[in-house]
């Protein structure tokens, strides 16, 4: 049996009298890749404050249980003496200097120095950087997690998947690790990126590190996992090796309850019968990152249309160029008539409402009420919720419609929160989700984009988003243009999957299209780029 | 327990700590046997000088463009239309009256260069606002003295052109507000119509920030990219929020001067955006967050803070040594809450 690298036992934490963790028993031994799964609020988080001695666990009065390192119990009450006993975070955000080079990085404060002259005179504040030795080893580090990029380079010139690298590189340079914790480290990569750093865990647990795997993403698990711990309200519900979970039972553990697919009606003639509602010619959209170089297509009236892509392609550009939030050119017409392009506001009156991927910097005021934001855009578009005044814009707003307006939205869209008062900030993202569906329903759209609507939400709330979508189309005949980098879900609601690649339309699939189809269609002129 | 503890959380560490420190130097006051009702009355009178001052930070915070540290220049505004009332003899509330409206279209003006200005520099509003000010103050030092106003009461005695440094009110407006319904019992008195001319602009602020325009500055400050998305002109919101600040500014000024009884010119308006700014982060504003009670806590708590120190500091210690303390105080503060300043309001 190998060593024992981490056991937590009998672990409880209560905040304030209100019990989040209770009775949570987790080894790990060298070498073990150990997932961790639950809902947001299942108490990962905290289990991992814990783990990492920070200080909002024993400004709170400490825990239950306790912590066993290589078989020795260990007091872990500050990150210091965390990271002394071998235990690495690779953060969600990324923690890295980007005017400074890949080296420089994974040395920062432990940079291999030479002496010279001043330094003996001065002290050893002053001895000269060891390049080539420093160099050697964020290589050798970088090689490790089976990368290929010239350890020179500059943070800033990297994208965004390889910076997820630099910090675990910068972990297991620290020599001693022996336990990393990956902490969602696959929410902001392509697919592709994920993939390479599934494959780089793997290589990092052949070595003998010990790795905690936190993920919303349930294939991954079921890829490189070796153990499967499943959280649910603060209680461990099952851990146990891989084979005895397949994703329907980790799904089904998670959540607690069955999880039903939504059903699609079969509406195969529906499509060719149906009429142009928008047409998009020769878009052009000067998104950084996600340029749309040539899209044209057109959307039928009442289909959920799904845009498909590999990150970078520019599927994103697509409904922010429309939505007029960055610079863009081409011919989009609405039942004929034309939209001005670069102009919110013009979308916007043309009944045309967007859910954004960037829910927290686009899609919500974080400090304010879950009503102001539903009610904000309709208040300045439409002139909704708004009292009789001599005059539009100096007419006060009307706080009961607006109230009774959420409330109903609450409901309906079964928003988990205080109150209508409550603050978008302390929402969970999948109740922020739907009150970004809520501020984009209450516009009464006829079109509705939606981008990225489950990233970064758990998956129980993922399921209510899209069933969420599904009945907002068939109920008040919206039509969607769902983009996701999650081709799974734009197959299971989509009528038509749109595939995005270098900036242009590469081809339009059924959702039953065999997978195959849709990887070559993502891929085909990809090669060259994803070769980093 | 729990009525109290909410008391401390809604007004925050700071605010507890100020008025601790206050009431520690109303008893060493009565302690040192200064009258008291004086005191008191000279601090409600400071605190409807200032009020609309410490407003016209608001609409720059709640449009995400911080404290309006140009000041300066809607207050050389209010000054000129001041003026322009005294050229042509006004007096009393009509000459208070349109001294304002001289002043708001050049606020307005200026203004509206001023945010242009603003839109340039974004993310430094409050460095540039700074410079802007003392600019304006520099600018309209070499007006004053090229400026062709004749009423000899305001230009120098000895002829010519060039105003006076100091401009009297007594035959003009001064005291209108202050004099209004004024209230005294004994050495007690309270500008009754100064008061209520600032609860007045209190509430219309608080009820601009209620109507479609207020809640797109509110946007446009709270996240930039959702305005945009929401379809507001942001631009046009940031103008139109230092614009109002600005005529506050104005307003403002003119305000503090009939109170006081004189008009400053040349550096007088340099260093008056300080106080103002120091009076509602005090109040527990952040560079991001503001409301009107915000506004009038600070100012109650800084001009409180500022009548009575001077006397017990000078009473305490021998020698005068209150400009000291008063500048001591005053600057203290503002760093003591801009070191705050990036945390959220309240705390």
């Amino acid at each position: 049996m190998a060593q024992k690298v981490l056991e937590m036992k009998n672990i409880g934490k209560s905040y304030f009298g209100t019990q989040v963790l209770k009775d949570i028993n987790i080894t790990l031994e060298a070498g073990e890749i150990h997932a961790l799964a639950g809902e947001n609020g299942a108490g990962k988080s905290t289990l991992m404050n814990i783990l990492f001695g920070m200080p909002v666990i024993h400004q709170t009065g400490g825990f239950d249980g306790e912590v066993l390192i290589n078989e020795e119990p260990v007091n872990l009450n500050s990150p210091q003496k965390a990271m002394a006993a071998g235990i690495g975070m690779v953060h969600q955000e990324f923690m890295l200097l980007p005017g400074f080079t890949i080296t420089e990085n994974i040395k920062l404060n432990r940079e291999i120095t030479k002496d010279n002259i001043f330094s003996k005179i001065f002290g050893k504040s002053l001895k000269t950087l060891n390049f080539k030795a420093m160099n050697k080893d964020a290589k050798k580090a970088m090689t490790q997690l089976g990368m290929s990029i010239d350890e020179i380079t500059l943070i800033s010139k990297l994208p965004v998947g390889h910076m997820q690298f630099v910090e675990i590189a910068r972990e297991i340079d620290k020599g001693d690790i022996k336990l990393l914790v990956f902490d969602e480290p696959t929410a902001v990569l392509t697919e592709n990126e994920a993939d390479k750093l599934l494959d780089a865990m793997e290589k990092l647990s052949e070595k003998g590190i010990a790795i905690l795997f936190i993920t919303h993403r349930l294939d991954e698990i079921m890829r490189v996992a070796d153990t499967i711990t499943i959280l649910r309200d603060g209680h461990l519900v099952e851990s146990g090796k891989k084979e005895s979970f397949t994703i329907e039972t980790i799904a089904e553990k998670m959540v607690g309850r069955k999880m039903s697919k939504s059903e699609m009606l079969k509406r195969d003639d529906f499509i060719e019968n149906a009429s142009t509602l928008l047409n998009i010619e020769n878009l052009k959209v000067d998104m950084p990152g996600e340029k749309v170089k040539n899209f044209s297509l057109e959307v039928k009236q009442g289909e959920i249309l799904g845009i498909g892509g590999l990150a970078g392609g520019g599927k994103i550009g697509v409904s922010n160029g429309i939505m007029g939030l960055y610079p863009s050119e081409g011919n989009i017409s609405k039942n004929g008539s034309p939209i001005a392009l670069n102009s919110p506001v013009s979308s916007l009156n043309q009944k045309i409402a967007f859910v954004s991927e960037d829910r927290r910097g686009i899609g919500l005021l974080l400090d304010e009420s879950i009503e102001m934001n539903i009610a904000t855009t309709a208040i300045q578009i439409q002139d909704k919720f708004l009292k009789n005044s001599f005059s539009k814009s100096l007419s006060f707003y009307d706080n009961i419609a607006i109230r009774k307006h959420a409330l109903e939205l609450i409901k309906e869209l079964d928003i988990r929160c205080t109150g209508p008062e409550q603050k978008a900030r302390s929402l969970s993202g999948g109740n922020q989700q739907k009150v970004c569906i809520a501020r984009a329903f209450t516009l009464e759209p006829e079109i509705l984009f939606v981008s990225e609507p489950t990233r970064g939400i758990d998956v129980g709330a993922k399921q209510i988003v899209l069933d969420l979508l599904v009945k907002m189309n068939r109920e008040h005949g919206v039509t969607i243009i769902m983009t996701s980098s999650e081709l799974a879900e734009l197959r299971k609601i989509c009528d038509r999957i749109a595939i995005v690649a270098e900036g242009e339309l590469a081809g339009i699939l059924p959702p039953d299209a065999p997978d195959v189809k849709f990887g070559l269609m993502m891929a085909a002129k990809k090669e060259v780029i994803h070769h980093g | 327990m729990d009525k109290v503890k909410n008391i401390i959380d809604k007004l925050g560490i700071p605010r507890l700590i100020i008025i601790s420190f206050l009431l520690l130097l109303f008893i060493i006051a009565i302690a040192s046997g200064l009258a008291i009702p004086p005191l008191i009355g000279d601090s409600i009178r400071r605190v409807g000088m200032a009020g609309i001052l410490v407003l016209a930070m608001i609409p720059t915070i709640r449009a995400g463009m911080g404290l309006n540290f140009g000041l300066p220049l809607g207050i050389v505004c209010g000054l000129l239309g001041s003026l322009i009332s005294v050229q042509f003899n006004f007096t009393g509330f009509t000459g208070f009256f349109m001294a304002i409206i001289f002043a708001l279209p050049f606020a307005i003006i200026t203004g509206i260069g001023y945010a242009w200005l603003l839109a340039k520099v974004k993310g430094q509003e409050m460095m540039v606002g700074t410079y802007v000010g003392f600019s304006s103050v520099a600018f309209m030092n070499m007006m004053w003295l090229v400026l062709p106003f004749t009423n000899p009461e305001i230009i120098w005695p000895i002829g010519g052109t060039g105003l006076r440094y100091t401009i009297s009110l007594v035959n003009h407006f001064s005291g209108v507000l202050s004099d209004f319904l004024k209230l005294s019992i004994g050495q007690f008195e309270v500008p009754t119509g100064l008061i209520l001319f600032f609860v007045f602009f209190c509430v219309l602020l608080y009820f601009f920030f209620k109507t479609k325009i207020g809640l797109a500055i509110d946007a446009t400050g709270a996240n930039e990219m959702y305005a945009i998305s929401s379809g507001i002109n942001v631009k046009k919101m940031r103008t139109t929020a230092v614009v109002i600040s600005n005529c506050l500014a104005a307003i403002g000024i003119i305000a503090y001067a009939q109170s006081y009884g004189f008009l400053q010119l040349y550096n007088g308006p340099m260093f008056m955006a300080f106080p103002a700014v120091a009076a509602i982060l005090i109040g527990g504003a952040s560079l991001k967050k503001a409301t009107i009670s915000n506004v009038i806590i600070g100012t109650i708590l800084f001009q409180t803070l500022l009548t009575i120190s001077l006397p017990v500091t000078s009473q305490v210690v021998d020698g005068d040594i209150s400009e000291v303390a008063r500048l001591i105080i005053s600057n203290g503060m503002i760093v003591y809450a801009l070191t705050r300043g990036n945390k959220k309001g309240g705390k």
